[in-house]
């Protein structure tokens, strides 16, 4: 009997734990929130996407991925080119041309900007751009077997080096300043209430299928190879499987989370600029994901919401002196709880059961 | 592998969430402005604002000494029976040097503590983050720093300098000065590429050549390398607009390859008396151009500088944005009382030709614009670390954010 119900946990309480986080986001937070607040939540979800794909990548696979925010980054300007041409057709016309590229530029567009007027290759740059540049840069990465703390320094480099990248190149995408001052996303008014909403439940409705995803792929035969690897890489090798295909699958498909993320971040807050890609802003995704528990199902979701809502709150609360709060907030449960707040049950649990034993 | 109820439960999961957001759908389709209710109280006996400045992050630095002379400022007029006779009351919030979080925030004050006005912000890319929150909600923004014009918003009034009022006075003081060749060292960021812009341009217009053109990303500090080639340029002076302490980096590599205030004198925009004490080389006899110092002689600037010192410490300067974050909160006042009202469409209506006798002289709001009058002044340090003023416009500067009255002005041409 109590075999059969472990049983039955096991298979349906992750399932029942994302059905409750999908009540949670879609119809309890729009009942009880004030639509600023929502919108608040919507930011925290945006990266709580991401962090579902860090969770799959670091949590499972082992690899520290500090350098996120470049892929948060190509999802996220690559809708607010979108949005942004969608801004300026809206009131120049079909060949109107950003107003920043005007004012700081000598208002010519680059080639590479135009088929961003198109919202369904934006859709599809969106998942593919990543995609595309994790495979190529992964595949060189794993198959030259770079791993642990040379694998964390070289996606940290490219976070860097992707935010001086986009600071240099002001006439192509803003500068420091980024891209902002959108009007419409596809069609519907940005800054009207209803449509906030709407947005905001893309975003809780994508994280929701992002956690489902990740649960199929940990049931999976991936799954288990992904934290055979993890735990001993060699000995899949031995096994005859090619570690290096396996790491490439998961750093893809946490690339692909991180943009779609970006992508939805860009309208819920208005703006999207390097401060938001760079290397702070990449490691501030990991904390999140290792606050939570970075290998459980749920905890680098709830952790990344977790800490955006410590953020908001401390800030409003402490605006002096809030950014030692966190710090230290991160480093009690670090301390405490290695491998996250999701885990803290367990652990204490079994460090009483260990007492007992003495 | 996956069990087929399984399949069916998770479909069931997805379906449910797609039934489930689809009904938060629809809304109104275009860009058309929808009507917002202002939600500012003004039955009580007082009247809440708010102070967005990064208090933390890189630009925490220079964002705080603005909080201090805003919470100075309403300090003095609640002392002083407040506005309208009601007093004020601030509710200050961290940008945190992220333009996210400046968005994020000023929507909060907005729509969440209901602030009749906000003053704040620093990096042109917090205040462009802020500027379609600031609009949708039909909010007020005084942004209190020189920046680099080509922009207007009606939700938003520029108490610091645009390009007409610094740039370009500089450049006419150069011309003054006999210059021939000047070379251009600023941040790679997007003041310091609208600057060079313009002065390019004007430059052509004056005779002056530009013998250089380097920039260095705004965290970076090594100019070794830029700093070589102008020493070789040998131009008459250069123009700096380095943005924060990378100035300081400029500053050191500039002294050790031999170049002085004597050989090559340098014009900046963004040293003012914080920055040049903190510079680690002396700097006495080099340039900068700004609408206020703290040099300036006249009464008002006295009552300020006490009023700060007293506060803060003997030992603290004042400086331009301080200045103007200053003025901003007592332009607000002149406006709220000129028209009567803290409603934002009233103000604006009656905006034109509210003034202030700021610290750096008597300044005066364009209706049309949204920016104010101020009259542009060069200093040059002096070995206190104060800067005597060499020149000056001698009248306010009207406002010109986008450059209209200038027919050399093409933003089209690089």
């Amino acid at each position: 009997m109590k075999q059969r119900l472990q049983k039955l946990v096991r298979t349906w309480g992750p399932l029942l734990a994302i059905a409750l986080v999908a009540v949670v986001l879609l119809v309890v937070a729009p009942a009880v929130l004030s639509p600023f607040r929502l919108n608040n939540l919507g930011k925290y979800i945006c990266w709580a996407i991401a962090g579902v794909g860090i969770g799959l990548a670091w949590g499972r696979g082992g690899m520290l991925v500090m350098g996120q925010g470049v892929f948060f980054g190509l999802g996220g300007y690559a809708m607010a080119m979108h949005l942004k041409l969608e801004a300026a057709m809206a009131t120049g016309g079909p060949d109107a041309v950003p107003d920043f590229m005007v004012l700081y530029g000598d208002g010519t567009m680059p080639g590479w900007w135009e088929p961003f007027r198109s919202g369904a290759f934006t859709l599809f740059a969106i998942i593919a751009v990543p995609a595309v540049v994790a495979a190529i840069l992964g595949y060189a990465i794993f198959k030259r077997r770079v791993k642990g703390a040379y694998f964390a320094i070289l996606t940290q480099a490219l976070a860097v080096a992707f935010a001086t990248l986009l600071i240099a190149t002001i006439k192509q995408t803003g500068g420091f300043n980024g891209l902002n001052q959108f009007t419409l996303f596809f069609g519907y008014n940005l800054y009207d209430p209803v449509n906030k909403k709407m947005i905001y439940s893309i975003a809780s409705v994508v994280l929701v299928v992002c956690l489902v995803i990740v649960w199929q792929l940990y049931r999976s035969r991936f799954g288990e190879l992904l934290v055979a690897t993890r735990d001993a890489e060699e000995r899949v090798r031995f096994l005859g499987h090619d570690p290096a295909n396996i790491k490439l699958v998961a750093f893809v498909v946490a690339a692909v989370m991180a943009s779609i993320g970006g992508a939805l971040f860009t309208p819920i807050t208005g703006i999207i600029s390097p401060s938001d890609v760079d290397a702070t802003a990449s490691i501030f995704l990991i904390a999140g994901v290792a606050l939570g528990g970075r290998a459980l199902l749920l905890g680098p979701a709830l952790g990344a919401i977790a800490v955006g809502f410590g953020q908001t709150t401390l800030s409003e609360r402490f605006p002096d002196q809030w950014t030692y709060f966190l710090g230290l907030l991160f480093i009690v449960v670090i301390l405490c709880f290695p491998s996250g707040l999701g885990n803290a049950w367990s652990q204490l649990t079994s460090r009483f059961r260990k007492a007992e034993v003495a | 592998m996956f069990e087929s109820r399984t399949r069916l439960a998770t479909g069931t999961v997805l379906a449910l969430t797609a039934a489930l957001s689809l009904s938060a759908c629809g809304g109104t389709k275009s860009g058309e402005k929808t009507a917002v209710e202002s939600c500012v109280d003004t039955s009580g006996d007082s009247i809440k604002l708010g102070f967005l400045n990064s208090t933390s992050g890189a630009m925490a630095i220079s964002e705080q000494t603005v909080r201090d002379s805003l919470s100075m400022a309403a300090e003095e007029i609640n002392a002083d029976g407040g506005i309208l006779g009601k007093e004020l009351e601030f509710v200050e919030e961290d940008g945190a040097s992220d333009p996210a979080i400046f968005a994020e925030k000023i929507e909060k004050l907005l729509t969440g503590d209901c602030v009749a006005a906000v003053f704040g912000g620093w990096t042109s890319a917090s205040r462009k983050a802020m500027l379609p929150v600031v609009e949708a909600n039909n909010g007020l923004l005084f942004y209190p720093v020189q920046y680099e014009g080509l922009e207007a918003s009606e939700n938003i009034y520029y108490t610091g300098a645009t390009t007409n009022q610094q740039i370009i006075p500089a450049m006419d003081f150069l011309k003054t000065k006999g210059v021939k060749t000047l070379f251009l060292a600023g941040s790679d960021y997007v003041f310091p590429r609208t600057a060079n812009k313009i002065i390019k341009q004007y430059a052509a217009e004056l005779g002056i050549e530009i013998v250089g053109e380097e920039y260095v990303p705004l965290d970076d500090d090594d100019w070794t390398t830029q700093v070589a080639k102008i020493v070789d340029a040998k131009p008459d002076f250069v123009f700096n607009t380095i943005n924060g302490s990378s100035n300081v980096g400029f500053i050191k590599a500039y002294y050790e390859q031999g170049l002085t205030a004597k050989t090559t004198p340098i014009i900046s925009v963004s040293i003012a008396e914080e920055e040049a004490p903190a510079m680690g080389k002396d700097v006495t006899g080099q340039y900068a151009a700004w609408n206020y110092f703290q040099s300036v002689s006249s009464p008002e600037n006295d009552t300020f500088i006490k009023a700060f010192q007293d506060k803060y410490g003997k030992d603290r300067p004042t400086s331009d944005p301080m200045e103007a974050a200053y003025t901003s909160l007592y332009l607000y006042k002149n406006l709220v009382e000129k028209a009567g009202s803290f409603e934002v469409d009233e103000i604006n209506a009656s905006a034109d030709g509210v003034s202030f006798d700021a610290p750096e002289g008597t300044v005066t709001i364009d209706g049309e614009n949204h920016h104010i009058a101020k009259t542009g002044l060069i200093g040059q340090i002096n070995s206190d670390n104060q800067f005597d003023v060499v020149w000056s416009s001698e009248e306010p500067i009207e406002p010109d954010p986008f450059l209209k009255g200038y027919a050399w002005w093409d933003p089209s041409k690089e």
